[in-house]
């Protein structure tokens, strides 16, 4: 991608959960490190987020949930960026989403997860290094 | 308060000078913005009046608690949170919690029951059953309670924007097993203005959600005269990143809303003001939670004499359900929350709990297991038992740090009060998102302190291990969903439709007037409608809330 543009990240809530504490705080983390952020709000289908994507134009897409919807949702999202064309934006999962469930995500074309504690430079510094690879 | 206070002042900038000077002095501080000093003193309590201040438990202020011999009278109410899965499941859990010595129980509902989606909703894919039971009508509480008298038991239900539906539901179920309303003792939640700020779960307006309330409130005091119909909760907050000050200052102001919206439909503040109940989150500095319980309590007392001009002593007594801090379980090397669970018990019960949950320390990780929640179960009835600290009232009372503590907080308290006092109140607060804001600081700031190491987590910035997943974890089966949809299918075969239809018609007429909802939606779900048909009819006439969104 062109060094010069600022890096674009949706921060997106999906399913009915509404503990968005983590999804906050990584959003405000990112913007302090100069990533351009545009943050859903909870309760939002994957259908909006898929669309939000879309018209933010986004490099990254940043999925938080903790009410173990994930196995539903994650998939229906993976599957609508598909179908949208935007199969080749990074993803990034967060929130509670167990160990034996990690494998399945990544295969659903998820890049990473990123359990409770993880420090938000980790989270910087892994979407810097990917979205440069491209 | 002490004698002779100009000695002691004297002497202790003396050791100041000759023995302090020369030794580490504290520096530590509160999240808001309290320093802490090296050493608390009589002179640090000189303007506390005992008898004003703190004064005896059972009696204005109730600094020391609601009743005047506490613990030694009656222990808390163990109530652990719980329900997932199947009601079935849960009522599995509920039976075997009792057994193991529980006094009371806590409904954990999934996430479609609390919005008001049936399970077969596209919204509800997914969630069934996930972070607590699915409940679409009322065939499911009778499984849920299925072999539990209810005049046996307390029941507490976190349900907010559907309250008045669920509360229906446990009425209908009361009636069926032929216990008189009189004769329940319980609570619901029904708190949606922290929904809206930190919690997520609303469906309606506010203006509509608070008629609800009310509603709730005129109907219990004349026919369900030991509920507690309203939570206030400060858990969520808390959880959301509040500080200790915040936490109460902020459900404070959403209970002077409650409380003036009450008045405001014509109640006396005294016919409904006893039933009120709190909600709140004991965390982490064990002081700081003792000090804010005492705090909380004389605080209540004064607002509800002086600001609203209370005259039952109920309406003064500030009684509180607590769990501990969710939020500081850590899913790395997850046994230590074993101890933390255990301190913040410990801080529940000096702080003069009523009703108690103590987390699982698996619960950073997933719904706990049964062994789990029996070990924090445990943990409650060793404090209760075995550790000396039930056995006087109010053992930290008159504590230097502890009394200088509660002022403190009390103070910071009252000025954040005030501060939405001229906002508007509560509701302009968080319409303003002037709520929402300062819950996000201190979470962002609490965030910062861990990562620069200010602030210590044990296991997470400091005393790291490699370690493999956790193994055993409980998993909701996801056959949950499935089952749920089936048997709503056949209930809509079996039940009688046409009452169905008529009920909800009776309904929406009476949510288009302004009378009492109660018995409309009493009468609705006795015919079986559902949860969300019974939604559905209300989202029709007070449409929906939309979010304020905030970073």
């Amino acid at each position: 991608m062109n060094q010069n543009k600022k890096i674009r990240v949706l921060v997106a809530k999906p399913g009915l959960d509404g503990h968005d504490r983590g999804a906050k705080v990584i959003a405000r983390a990112l913007r302090d490190s100069g990533i351009e952020v545009i943050y859903t709000g909870i309760r939002q289908t994957p259908e909006q987020i898929v669309e939000a994507s879309l018209q933010e134009d986004v490099d990254a897409l940043l999925l938080s949930i903790l009410s173990g919807a994930h196995g539903f949702l994650f998939p229906r999202i993976m599957e609508l960026l598909k179908e949208k064309g935007l199969g080749d934006i990074l993803v990034l999962g967060g929130g509670i989403i167990p160990e034996d469930d990690i494998p399945e995500m990544k295969a659903l074309g998820i890049s990473d997860v990123f359990g409770p504690g993880t420090l938000t430079s980790t989270i910087i510094d892994y979407i810097k290094e990917n979205l440069s690879k491209n | 308060m002490g004698q002779d206070n100009k000695k002691i002042l004297e002497e202790e900038r003396r050791w100041e000078k000759d023995c302090l000077e020369r030794h580490t002095s504290g520096n530590a501080e509160m999240d808001w913005g309290m320093k802490v000093k090296t050493l608390y003193t009589p002179n640090d309590i000189e303007d506390i009046d005992y008898l004003e201040d703190i004064g005896f438990p059972g009696e204005y202020p109730y600094t020391r608690g609601p009743h005047p011999s506490m613990y030694l009278g009656r222990l808390w109410t163990m109530r652990q949170y719980s329900g997932y899965g199947t009601a079935e499941e849960t009522n599995k859990r509920y039976k075997y919690l009792l057994e193991q010595g529980q006094t009371g129980l806590s409904v954990a509902f999934d996430l479609p029951t609390q919005i008001g989606y049936d399970s077969d909703h596209p919204l509800s894919q997914g969630e069934v059953g996930k972070v607590g039971v699915a409940v679409d009508s009322l065939a499911d509480l009778e499984r849920i309670f299925d072999g539990l008298p209810l005049d046996k038991l307390s029941t507490s239900m976190t349900i907010n924007a559907p309250a008045a539906i669920l509360l229906a539901m446990y009425l209908a179920l009361a009636e069926k097993q032929g216990i008189s309303f009189e004769r329940l003792n319980g609570t619901i939640q029904n708190d949606i203005l922290k929904e809206y700020t930190v919690r997520g779960t609303y469906i309606f307006p506010v203006k509509q959600s608070i008629r609800l309330i009310t509603d709730i409130f005129e109907y219990c005091s004349r026919y369900v005269p030991r509920w507690n119909t309203i939570n206030i909760a400060g858990y969520h907050m808390r959880e959301a990143g509040a500080t200790a000050v915040q936490e109460i200052a902020f459900t404070f102001a959403d209970a002077i809303e409650y409380v003036n919206a009450g008045i405001k439909a014509g109640l006396n503040v005294d016919d409904f003001a006893p039933r009120i109940s709190w909600i709140f989150n004991t965390h982490n500095n064990f002081f700081e939670e003792i000090a804010k319980y005492r705090a909380a309590r004389k605080l209540w007392a004064k607002i509800m004499k002086d600001r609203f001009g209370a005259k039952d002593p109920k309406s003064l007594m500030f009684r509180f359900h607590t769990q501990t801090a969710g939020s500081a379980l850590t899913a790395q090397q997850p046994v230590n929350n074993v101890v933390r669970v255990a301190f913040q018990t410990l801080a529940a019960v000096l702080g003069g709990a009523q009703s108690l949950a103590s987390c699982s320390y698996d619960e950073a990780l997933a719904l706990p297991k049964e062994d789990s929640v029996r070990l924090s179960l445990r943990t409650q009835q060793i404090v209760a038992h075995e550790i000396g600290v039930t056995e006087t009232v109010d053992p930290m009372g008159g504590s230097f740090y502890i009394e200088c503590l509660t002022k403190k907080m009390e103070e910071e308290i009252e000025g954040y009060i005030s501060k939405i006092d001229e906002l508007g109140g509560a509701a302009v607060a968080i319409e303003k998102g002037y709520i929402q804001q300062e819950i996000q600081e201190s979470a962002y700031r609490h965030l910062k302190e861990v990562e620069s190491g200010k602030k210590v987590v044990v296991g997470v910035n400091r005393y790291q291990l490699e370690e493999p997943p956790s193994k055993g974890l409980l998993k909701v089966d996801p056959k949950v969903g499935e089952i749920q949809i089936k048997r709503l299918k056949e209930l809509k075969t079996t039940r009688d439709n046409k009452k169905v239809e008529s009920a909800l018609s009776e309904l929406k007429k009476a949510a288009v007037s302004k009378v009492n909802l109660m018995s409309s939606i009493l009468d609705a779900v006795k015919t079986y409608a559902t949860l969300g048909e019974i939604c559905d009819v209300l989202r029709d006439v007070f449409g929906e809330y939309e979010g304020t969104l905030t970073i």
